[in-house]
């Protein structure tokens, strides 16, 4: 008896005429996620994704690696049998023993995508019903909330049996949407926010801007580490790492105090768009929530927005703490995020910042910076030309 | 811009093995590798080896070979002498007297014991981080059980008042288990266990040029502790597991270097001169404070800047190759629970940073650290 894993591909159903990319974009990542644990090889046939697993390949490990890639409503282990019901019936009660005599209460489902079988559905699940009632004669059948429900599917090249599927990641295929760029400091907002973004088919690059002395390699450490968590999910990220100290620097010695943190996230998005261009990405992703911190009130969204000529992209910015905390274990990012290491957001804050800055008296604030004895342009062409690139691949 | 030298000013934190340290773990790996336990020559070579590492380093506590019990460090030594002393001792009263700057490994320990009924006191220290010997005294009763106190802190360099506590507890509650962690002091001052009069002390390898993984507990003949694990015959029992044997070999030649009196001495006489210069220097960079107090053993000196975060000086100093360390190395983050004990301004307690030497530091060290220090102030960004 083969085990396989059935894919049930959620909203890509929708998807009209784009249907075919997307679906060969889902096979590729599936591909790629179980890769690690042995490979698999993906086929389609009637609208079914399947899952086979190479020799020597743990399905256990390949089902729990797949329950992380984006555009799966549901899967099911499912095990292959031939389309005779002289062998659909003891394999149904051989592979599924230990479901069977853990349950109270079962339901049979039968799917008949071969029109051809010589039993319809109905028949299907009265056989099968009465097969497994007699080998396991402590079971009832309830065909309203049974513990156990069997499913047998009878396809054009074989039958498949399986138990209630396992919820999917949800979302659409990473790719299927283009590239976008997170701005990422090692808090908890930024990581989830990629999750969420990468859950809606977008590929990922990060942008992170390391202040040394100011920030530690520690806090680089750091955000590689996140990185590396929510790449499980959305597959390699391209990080790359801005030097920033002197650009941070001038603008504290000529920029009034109170303005230096929307200050610098401007010029942050400033230099995140061109590093974001060059690597083919079409967005920002930003971390930020109304009314979180100064730097993200109405007033302060409305000065970084005009700092940026491409979208930004801030899922999270509805959410409260504790909703985006929520995810943040699920991704398990939480518990990275909080460890105490200084990073280029904390640095040179504030006592009272403007929580309703103007954005002209910003801009005005930032001509000192555009004298030519400070030339920030120049400083900011040197801090693209010095970044450095770091490919995260998720861990396993 | 990168300078190729390397300064290591953080010998409070770990120190680099020794030659000879390296050279007896090797030997144990690839010679003498065979189980101390077993009964055949092969094992008993081990054996041979790990019983002389255990007379070195009794020898240099004035204790018996019998009296030391090898454990995986400090943090194990501390736990062992704290919960097993408790244990014992929990049906005759419920005190437990230690001082408020002790390692962590002693604090959350007591903190542990006092959910579950103790009283613990945590005697307060001054703002260079010295106890008075007279509050010592007052806080240990008739119903103490235990007495537990480091005697040179790990972070400040503090000499605690450990005798007069010792005197007092034998006065006033002579059923009193007296434990002391001797981490910071093992091999910068002369330690005899009679002398000091403790029924257990703590030693960890790694600070005195041994190798990180491997402390040992010292407890007088006599005393019976309950074990906290179970299994082999090792250790008589009290702390059971094959032993380490390239790391307590490695342990036992690094403690006949750093203990041999003369040469200890000899160091510590240096060093007070390094301290006195390196403190000289520091005094003449403009709002420095020295956080160690006078008295303090000179292997540390704890100053705050009082304008840079410790955290950027410190990036900014390892950036230059010269490695010291903020509040402790076990803590980052926030001021660490020794510097908040001293009650420092904030901006001082923010900006409190570690120097800590060893035998082979040098003036030259202490100049470069100086002048990093001084540019750091310079360049790097004020408390605002």
């Amino acid at each position: 008896m083969n085990e396989i894993i059935l894919i049930k591909n959620g909203e890509l159903a929708l998807k009209g005429l784009n249907r075919r990319s997307f679906e060969e974009t889902l096979a590729k990542n599936i591909q790629a996620a179980a890769a690690p644990c042995g490979g698999v090889k993906v086929w389609r046939s009637q609208s079914t994704m399947f899952v086979t697993p190479l020799d020597g390949t743990d399905i256990e490990e390949a089902v729990d690696a797949i329950t992380k890639v984006f555009g799966i409503a549901a899967l099911s282990r499912a095990a292959e049998v031939p389309k005779d019901m002289g062998e659909i019936c003891p394999s149904v009660c051989q592979y599924l023993r230990d479901d069977l005599n853990d349950a109270k209460t079962f339901k049979v489902n039968a799917k008949r995508a071969d029109k051809k079988f010589p039993l319809k559905s109905p028949e299907i699940c009265a056989a099968v019903g009465e097969y497994i009632l007699r080998e396991f004669p402590h079971l009832t059948v309830d065909v309203h909330e049974p513990d156990l429900i069997v499913t047998v599917e009878i396809r054009d090249t074989s039958a498949y049996i399986h138990r209630q599927p396992i919820k999917g990641a949800g979302g659409l295929p990473v790719g299927t949407g283009g590239r976008a760029c997170v701005m990422i400091s090692g808090g908890i907002d930024s990581p989830v926010a990629s999750w969420m973004m990468a859950k809606r088919g977008l590929q990922l690059s990060a942008v992170n801007f390391a202040s040394p002395p100011y920030t530690s390699l520690r806090a680089e450490e750091k955000v590689k580490d996140l990185l590396t968590k929510v790449a499980e999910w959305s597959g390699e990220i391209r990080l790359h790492i801005v030097p920033f100290t002197e650009i941070q620097e001038a603008i504290r010695d000529y920029c009034p105090e109170d303005m230096l943190t929307v200050i610098m996230r401007r010029y942050m998005i400033k230099i995140a768009q061109i590093i974001a261009r060059q690597d083919g990405a079409l967005a920002l992703i930003s971390g930020e929530s109304v009314g979180q911190v100064a730097s993200q009130t109405l007033r302060a969204l409305e000065c970084t927005d005009a700092a940026a000529d491409m979208p930004i992209l801030r899922p999270v910015i509805g959410m409260d703490k504790e909703e985006i905390v929520t995810i943040a274990r699920r991704i398990d990012t939480f518990d990275i995020s909080i460890q105490p290491f200084e990073d280029c957001c904390t640095v040179f804050t504030p006592k009272h910042p403007k929580t309703r800055p103007v954005l002209e008296k910003i801009i005005q604030a930032e001509k000192a910076l555009e004298r030519d004895e400070i030339n920030v342009s120049a400083m900011i062409e040197k801090a693209v030309r010095d970044t450095r690139l770091t490919v995260i691949t998720p861990e396993r | 811009m990168q300078e190729p030298i390397e300064i290591y000013l953080d010998n409070s934190a770990t120190t680099k093995p020794c030659p000879e340290s390296v050279a007896a773990a090797n030997e144990m790996m690839l010679r003498f590798w065979g189980n101390p336990s077993s009964t055949h020559a092969k094992g008993n070579e081990a054996a041979m080896k790990i019983k002389e590492a255990r007379r070195a380093i009794a020898s240099a506590v004035s204790a018996s070979p019998e009296e030391i019990f090898f454990t995986s460090g400090g943090t194990e030594a501390n736990n062992i002498a704290v919960f097993g002393a408790a244990a014992k001792n929990r049906r005759i009263g419920k005190r437990i007297v230690t001082s408020a700057i002790e390692h962590s490994s002693v604090l959350d320990s007591v903190s542990e014991l006092e959910k579950q009924g103790f009283e613990v006191i945590r005697v307060p220290v001054d703002s260079h981080g010295s106890l008075s010997p007279e509050a010592v005294e007052k806080a240990i009763n008739a119903d103490t059980i235990l007495v537990t106190m480091m005697l040179v802190n790990n972070e400040v360099g503090s000499i605690l008042p450990v005798e007069a506590a010792i005197r007092a507890a034998r006065r006033n509650a002579p059923k009193a288990i007296l434990h002391c962690d001797c981490v910071q002091a093992f091999g910068k001052l002369p330690i005899s266990v009679k002398k000091l009069g403790a029924d257990m002390i703590t030693l960890s390898a790694h600070k005195i040029h041994a190798i990180k993984g491997v402390g040992a507990l010292y407890k007088r003949k006599g005393l019976t502790l309950p074990s906290l694990t179970h299994g082999g015959h090792q250790e008589e029992s009290f702390r059971p597991g094959t032993e380490a044997a390239p790391l307590i070999a490695a342990f036992g030649a690094a403690t006949a270097i750093a203990c041999e009196r003369e040469g200890l001495n000899a160091r510590y006489e240096r060093i007070r001169q390094l301290r006195d210069y390196a403190v000289d220097r520091l005094r003449q960079l403009e709002g420095i404070v020295i956080n160690s107090p006078e008295n303090a053993l000179p292997y540390i000196v704890n100053f705050s800047t009082c304008r840079v975060k410790a955290e950027t000086m410190l990036n900014y100093l390892s950036e230059r190759g010269i490695y010291v360390s903020g509040g402790s190395a076990c803590a980052k983050g926030e001021p660490s629970h020794v510097i908040k004990a001293l009650r420092l301004p904030r901006d001082a307690a923010d900006s409190a940073i570690r120097v800590s030497f060893c035998g082979s530091s040098t003036a030259e060290e202490v100049d470069a650290l100086i002048h990093a220090v001084s540019d750091g102030l310079g360049r790097l960004a004020h408390f605002n």
